[in-house]
């Protein structure tokens, strides 16, 4: 759980801008896809954030700033004194050693060439000074076993495992190094409904047995809030409100959070034509071109003049009541139950 | 076919509560290289007009196989249909010729796919794809296909349809797509849709809406519906009726309180334990062990025994018959009795 010690990650008004070219010999800027605009958090030790939001928000160029596979436009990511997001060679490398991350797609994240054992040992050949003395085999089929795969397998290649078990290599992969922190990028989308519990269950065991800190991106927010201490809810390369799990289901304060809850199908039909649901109209609007201001309020219900005119901040908001003592960038933040309203 | 049969066809809801589409007793097998992949062992369901069927399963349990042989859209060669009727409207498609096959399709039975971008062809406007419909089946003019292209865009709700008509699909959101793909589908009035898994690459909030509209069309069209789907979720805020699917079986069928409140089968109350919920942090999640099978090599037996906290000696070697464990539901388990009283062995 999170604790009132320094922070392993401190992320500080990260932007990132992927400029919009014109011209072929002659290319000039035209303007820019704001990826990520401004987003500033903390990460403890031992802690889960679980970063939410739909596709286009912004989670996904998030991780990757983390782990500076992507140079940031602006901001800051401070781990232990240095910030990652200015690093290069050497530093970066011996950076990485301690964070590590878990892509999606188990299918195309591991290279079919190779064999498990490549795969897993592979951050050894990069990482030389981190090689177990006692042989990279052995530390492998120790992997193995601590992920719940058959130690014995490790000459097979991926194609001879199923995606929950690939999704196992990869987390082997993600732990050869110890890491201290280990980024998930949707880690369960792509698998089957009774193959995601087995790996959530997994990593919260990981979790609990190294010490480790994840930050937790996905998109659907009922494994998000079994998986979280703390979650960010990102819209439109913000973070529009962040808190503890309770605080961010429980009582939510910004109306895009509250939508969103709104509109995850309860797994129980008892009720369902009495349900009040928010429905958003419309789509995202396109991260070229945000919208003046806040930049949910051409999806908002709650829109008023000063919503377009002066952009909400990520702060403490008045006017809240109970426990809801968290961020939300909202300029009429209002504690609303959603999930129990059902 | 006699003509007694062809007239009570043409008429819209033959006998009222009669069923729209039967599938019955249907086998399907994939013949490759490597060996047979039984993907359908003997699936039987029932569609009626307004009804609301969901097919629920995880990948490789047979829906969506069961769905393209009842479109008439499987891949034959590698697929053979051994054994089984499907019945629409009492006459058994599979005796069909490709000819009558053709005019039910799209006219009679539409379906939507799940990932519309590639549904759709990238080259054509959505205005010309969606008037193709009425250009070949009803022999319409480029000009009245359009006008009728528009109506349908305005029919699932897509703004300012008059300009964007001749949009391509590239220039559409996600949403948007599959809200064309729902109107391609309407277009000829169908009686029954088959959606498979129509919003599963939808962010939540768009999937809200596009399940919204789906359904609302089914009421007012009083159309039968085929939902195929993974998302337990979805099941729930929209089916009458649920068949669950486990290695090309139907391992338990019944109404959507029903299951929800007490499920019959050991699979379909491990997938309900599985999922966390969005109003409570819980504990550790109930997690089914080990895999889904091998369609080359299904266990005998039962053939989620393997996997079932439940499974005894007679699991591994009798395979259970779906049969009627209350009124009007049905499990294929040995111990349904067990599991319904909540029993673990």
């Amino acid at each position: 759980m999170a604790t009132a010690a320094e922070p392993i990650l401190q992320v500080n008004g990260l932007v990132k801008h992927f400029p919009l070219t014109q011209g072929i010999l002659f290319q000039k800027q035209i303007g820019a896809v704001k990826a990520v605009d401004g987003v500033s958090f903390e990460l403890h030790k031992g802690e889960t954030l679980g970063l939410v939001g739909e596709s286009g928000c912004g989670k996904s160029t998030v991780a990757k700033l983390l782990m500076n596979l992507e140079r940031a436009t602006k901001g800051q990511v401070m781990y232990k004194g240095q910030d990652i997001s200015k690093l290069s060679g050497g530093a970066l490398k011996a950076v990485r050693r301690n964070i590590q991350m878990v892509f999606q797609d188990p299918y195309t994240s591991l290279n079919p060439r190779m064999t498990v054992a490549d795969i897993i040992a592979e951050p050894y050949a990069i990482h030389p000074e981190a090689k177990p003395k006692q042989g990279a085999k052995k530390r492998v089929q120790e992997l193995l076993e601590l992920v719940g795969l058959n130690p014995e397998h490790i000459n097979r290649y991926p194609h001879q495992f199923s995606g929950g078990q690939r999704q196992r290599i990869g987390i082997a992969r993600g732990l050869a190094l110890n890491p201290e922190i280990i980024i998930c990028d949707e880690p369960v989308s792509a698998l089957d409904v009774s193959v995601q519990a087995q790996v959530i269950n997994l990593m919260e065991k990981l979790q609990g047995e190294f010490g480790l800190s994840y930050v937790f991106i996905a998109h659907d927010l009922s494994i998000v809030r079994h998986i979280s201490d703390r979650v960010a809810v990102m819209y439109l390369g913000k973070i529009v409100e962040i808190g503890t799990e309770t605080e961010i289901y429980d009582h939510p304060t910004h109306p895009y959070t509250q939508a969103l809850l709104s509109a995850v199908p309860v797994p129980d039909p008892t009720g369902r034509d009495n349900r009040d649901r928010i429905i958003l109209s419309g789509d995202v609007p396109s991260p070229a071109n945000p919208p003046s201001g806040c930049r949910f309020r051409t999806r908002c219900w709650k829109a008023q003049e000063v919503c377009a005119q002066e952009e909400p901040l990520l702060q403490l908001r008045t006017g809240m009541h109970g426990p809801a003592l968290h961020a939300s960038a909202c300029h009429f933040a209002e504690e609303k139950d959603i999930v129990h309203a059902h | 076919m006699t003509t007694n049969q062809l007239t009570k066809t043409d008429a819209k809801g033959t006998v009222p509560g009669a069923p729209l589409l039967e599938v019955d007793n249907l086998h399907v097998e994939f013949r490759t290289r490597d060996g047979v992949a039984k993907a359908i062992n003997g699936v039987s369901y029932s569609v009626a007009a307004g009804e609301t069927l969901a097919v629920l399963g995880e990948s490789g349990s047979g829906k969506s196989v069961t769905a393209q042989t009842i479109m008439g859209i499987l891949d034959m060669p590698p697929g053979v249909i051994t054994k089984g009727e499907i019945r629409f409207q009492g006459r058994d498609m599979l005796k069909m010729s490709g000819e009558e096959r053709r005019k039910i399709r799209g006219n009679k039975i539409a379906m939507i796919f799940q990932d519309a971008l590639s549904a759709l062809n990238p080259v054509y406007s959505v205005g010309f794809q969606l008037g193709e419909m009425f250009r070949v089946h009803k022999g319409m003019s480029r000009k009245d296909a359009k006008a009728k292209a528009i109506e349908l865009m305005d029919l699932v709700k897509i703004p300012a349809a008059k300009q964007r008509v001749s949009d391509y699909p590239h220039q559409f959101s996600g949403g948007m797509r599959q809200r064309i793909m729902i109107a391609m589908a309407m277009a000829l009035d169908p009686e029954l849709i088959i959606a498979d898994e129509p919003t599963t690459a939808l962010d939540v909030t768009v999937q809200a809406q596009v399940m919204d509209l789906l359904a609302d069309l089914q009421r007012e069209r009083n159309m039968g519906l085929i939902l195929i789907t993974h998302d337990l979720g979805v099941v729930a805020d929209v089916a009458d009726k649920i068949a669950v699917m486990y290695a090309g079986r139907i391992v338990e069928e019944a109404s959507v309180h029903d299951l929800y409140q007490r499920p019959a089968h050991p699979y379909t109350e491990g997938l309900l334990a599985s999922i966390p919920r969005l109003d409570l942090k819980g504990q550790d999640l109930y997690a089914i062990k080990g895999l889904p099978p091998n369609l080359m090599r299904i266990p005998t037996g039962c053939a989620f025994n393997p996997r079932c906290p439940y499974a005894q000696d007679v699991c591994r070697t009798d395979v259970p018959p779906l049969h009627e464990v209350a009124p009007g539901r049905g499990s294929a388990c040995h111990f349904a009795k067990e599991v319904l009283d909540g029993n673990r062995g």
